[in-house]
């Protein structure tokens, strides 16, 4: 019989538009030692370490050289997942349920700042024989896919901007977020267009930051310092890469990964089950997409949740009571660590302002960005 | 623990310069896979990707770039990355999804295309220096591995004759090798003939630059048994990265290759490694590095390889044989697929089916090792029928 895996410490950085006076090792150093903290743990108890990097991002090849020491990690079984955040997480949750490990930890990091053309560095994800020559701006991207998502979902643009209002709203009520604002659909319907229909104000801004969870056997963790938060499922999917094979208005890979975190998790009516979302809102469209995988709605269906209300932090299914990445800061593939985090912290009734009363499980949905067509899901729930 | 096998295994030809994109390479090693164990595609339930620094092919997240010629489309896919060391950490991450319970069956791909970084691909590796500390010397990974060969001779008083004979017997046990690139019959004094790259390092006692890619399947221990009469078990996994600050540690032993052999050593129940190891595929992207991880293996004492190589302990009819594939010296170094490659040899050689580099020491277990990083990440593996 496996395991079961909980989260037993959490540790992360709040996130800033910019750090200049921390280098990211400084800043995954902070978050480890909060996390292990937290957890009640030395770095000499931890059987396994995952850390998530991509190279481009951090302007550093084979950039998993630079991962162990701040971890306390040196000569340990350390190792990277070039992917997203929930996908290192799951590296990590499965090294436990196999038994290979009974504490494990994972990191993610953002120094989105020391980026100086974010458009340029992802347009080189983008198929060089067949994509880039178009010289295509990677939120042009998006904002096509933002305009098949509403055409099919029949919807205005005043849904995206009311996901806008929401989390940065949300984000004022979160110690962690950088990007708290008071805002009305009105004001981010009036901002310039990135590429139509996406406004400058629907694109989230990036942060720097780190964020460390510690998990462990929920045997382990009983008897650990921390308040374990159970792994539910898990679930990771990657869809069509290239931009001409792809569906445009649902979420795919969301939905696969969504049906295999339920699948693990045995949830089978999600909206009964789930007591808050924490969905990937790179864009402010996409939270909608999400939402309608983490749900397994219809096209269209999140969007007229949103115009509900339903989605708001004191609504019947709260969506990203944390602010989300509009309202927290993008720190690519750490997001969905970031995110996880926070959703750990409502389990514990340890979110303050944020909590969601009663909240007794959570679902976090994540995306690797624009041009990939990849996400994990995780269902987590308070014990 | 639940018990994993290798059901499967696939391998494209090693060249200097593929003209088939990393997309097909990567296809041609997963169907041959597939193939081999009698799957198809939609018999797979998961992915595990891997592949070197996305600087060769200035393709960021490369990982997604590759994921539908792997077989990853609408599947969960995962890019596990240890640098060098990646190719043999993918079977490690393989066997954690199947190890898990999650999965059944896993597809494993491991891929590499450096022939797009030109003039040459050492120059992409400027870019995995400490930017600060490092990058502003211009250094290369031949200078930091001659300078690590040159403290592993000045040790243990190795001259550099023992060490060619690494590159002789690894590039003429290629010639058996249908894929192998840079396969030869040489003498010592032919390698030690060849140019100096940065001394001691001369230019045949060094993997080429390299495109091709590998592939293996997973299964669990009932799927396997249905899958194929001889299953080649995954006994037991190792892993260990060392410090980021390689300057201050004493390159001439790889105590983090002894951290992972370790780790899995214990978990297959091995006490006695040179007793219990009967065919191994250590890494040798330089010729010293052979004899250097046998050393930290625990395969061989302590600057003693050399004298094990050169009466013949390590040759395919050997004691040990090791790199009876020919290893990266001669079948070639796509860095992620070359690791892989030696986990399809071990495949091919515990199973009989190796052909004419069939060892004869009828072997039940095998090992295979990958190192990368800086001078930093030991990834182990130890398979057995």
């Amino acid at each position: 019989m496996e395991n079961q895996v909980a989260i037993v410490g959490v540790g992360l950085t709040p996130l800033r538009p910019v750090s200049p006076d921390l280098s990211f090792r400084e800043m995954i150093f902070e978050a480890a030692t909060r996390a292990y903290a937290d957890a009640g743990v030395t770095p000499r108890e931890i059987d396994t370490f995952v850390t998530v990097a991509e190279d481009f991002h951090e302007g550093t090849s084979i950039t998993d050289e630079y991962t162990p020491d701040q971890l306390g990690a040196v000569r340990r079984p350390v190792h990277t997942v070039a992917g997203d955040g929930l996908q290192g997480l799951a590296a990590a949750y499965m090294l436990v349920r196999s038994g290979a490990a009974d504490v494990a930890v994972v990191e993610a990091h953002s120094k989105a700042s020391n980026i100086v053309h974010h458009e340029e560095i992802l347009a080189l994800a983008l198929d060089p024989t067949y994509e880039r020559p178009w010289r295509v701006n990677p939120h042009a991207v998006a904002a096509l896919e933002m305009r098949r998502y509403l055409h099919e979902a029949n919807a205005s643009p005043e849904v995206s901007a009311q996901v806008v209002a929401k989390n940065r709203g949300n984000a004022l009520r979160n110690p962690f977020a950088a990007y708290g604002a008071s805002l009305s659909p009105e004001e981010v319907l009036r901002d310039a267009p990135v590429a139509e229909p996406l406004r400058g104000l629907e694109v989230s801004g990036y942060a720097d930051g780190a964020v460390v969870l510690v998990l462990a056997s929920m045997e382990r963790g009983r008897s650990l310092a921390g308040r374990p938060v159970l792994i539910r499922g898990i679930g990771w999917a990657s869809d069509e890469p290239s931009l001409s094979g792809r569906p445009w208005a649902q979420a795919v890979y969301a939905h696969l990964a969504c049906e295999m975190a339920y699948r693990v998790a045995a949830i089978h009516a999600p909206a009964d089950e789930i007591d808050l979302f924490e969905v990937d809102d790179t864009y402010a469209y996409k939270e909608l997409q999400h939402l309608e995988a983490a749900l397994r709605l219809e096209v269209g269906e999140g969007a007229r949740l949103t115009v509900s209300g339903r989605t708001a932090r004191d609504g019947e299914l709260p969506v990203n009571p944390s602010g989300g990445s509009l309202g927290m800061g993008y720190g690519y593939d750490a997001s969905a660590l970031v995110r996880t985090a926070m959703a750990a912290l409502q389990m514990r009734g340890e979110a303050g302002a944020m909590q969601v009363t009663g909240a007794r499980s959570a679902a976090v949905v994540s995306w690797r960005g624009v041009p990939t067509t990849s996400g994990g899901a995780v269902v987590l729930s308070a014990q | 623990m639940r018990r994993v096998a290798v059901v499967g295994a696939g391998l494209s030809l090693f060249m200097r310069r593929a003209l088939e994109t990393g997309k097909e390479l990567s296809y041609y090693a997963a169907s041959q896979a597939l193939q081999s164990a009698g799957l198809r595609r939609q018999d797979v339930q998961a992915v595990v990707m891997a592949s070197g620094p996305d600087a060769f092919d200035g393709v960021h997240m490369k990982g997604e770039y590759l994921s539908d010629g792997a077989g990853g489309w609408r599947k969960p896919y995962l890019r596990a990355y240890v640098g060098g060391g990646s190719g043999v950490f993918s079977i490690i991450s393989g066997w954690s999804l199947v190890a898990s319970g999650l999965f059944d069956v896993v597809l494993v791909v491991a891929e590499e295309k450096m022939s797009p970084t030109q003039p040459h691909p050492q120059a992409a590796f400027i870019s995995i220096f400490d930017h600060t500390i490092e990058r502003p010397l211009g250094p290369n990974l031949l200078w930091i591995f001659a300078l690590e060969q040159n403290r592993y001779m000045h040790a243990y008083g190795i001259r550099n004759e023992e060490i060619a004979l690494v590159s002789v017997k690894n590039k003429r046990n290629a010639l058996d090798h249908p894929a192998a690139q840079i396969a030869a019959e040489l003498t010592p004094e032919q390698v030690l003939a060849s140019e100096v790259v940065a001394w001691p390092v001369h230019r045949l006692m060094v993997s080429p630059v390299s495109d091709g890619a590998a592939a293996i399947v997973l299964a669990a221990e009932e799927v396997a048994k249905r899958i194929t009469a001889q299953p080649v078990w995954v006994e037991g996994v190792g892993w260990a990265l060392d410090t980021s600050y390689w300057g201050n540690r004493d390159l001439a032993y790889p105590r983090y290759v002894e951290d992972a052999a370790r780790m899995a050593y214990k978990m297959a129940g091995i006490t006695e490694p040179r007793r219990q190891i009967h065919v191994a595929e250590p890494y040798d992207p330089f010729a010293y590095k052979e004899l250097h991880h046998l050393e930290g293996l625990l395969l061989a004492d302590r600057g003693k390889a050399p004298e094990d190589l050169a009466r013949g302990r390590f040759n395919r009819d050997g004691e040990l044989p090791s790199c009876p594939s020919g290893g990266l010296l001669g079948v070639g170094n796509p860095i992620a697929a070359a690791g892989l490659m030696k986990i399809c040899e071990l495949f091919w050689q515990l199973r009989g089916e190796a052909g004419k580099r069939q060892v004869h020491n009828n072997p039940k277990r095998g090992l295979a090792q990958a190192w990368g990083d800086l001078m930093q990440i030991g990834t182990v593996v130890v398979v057995g029928v």
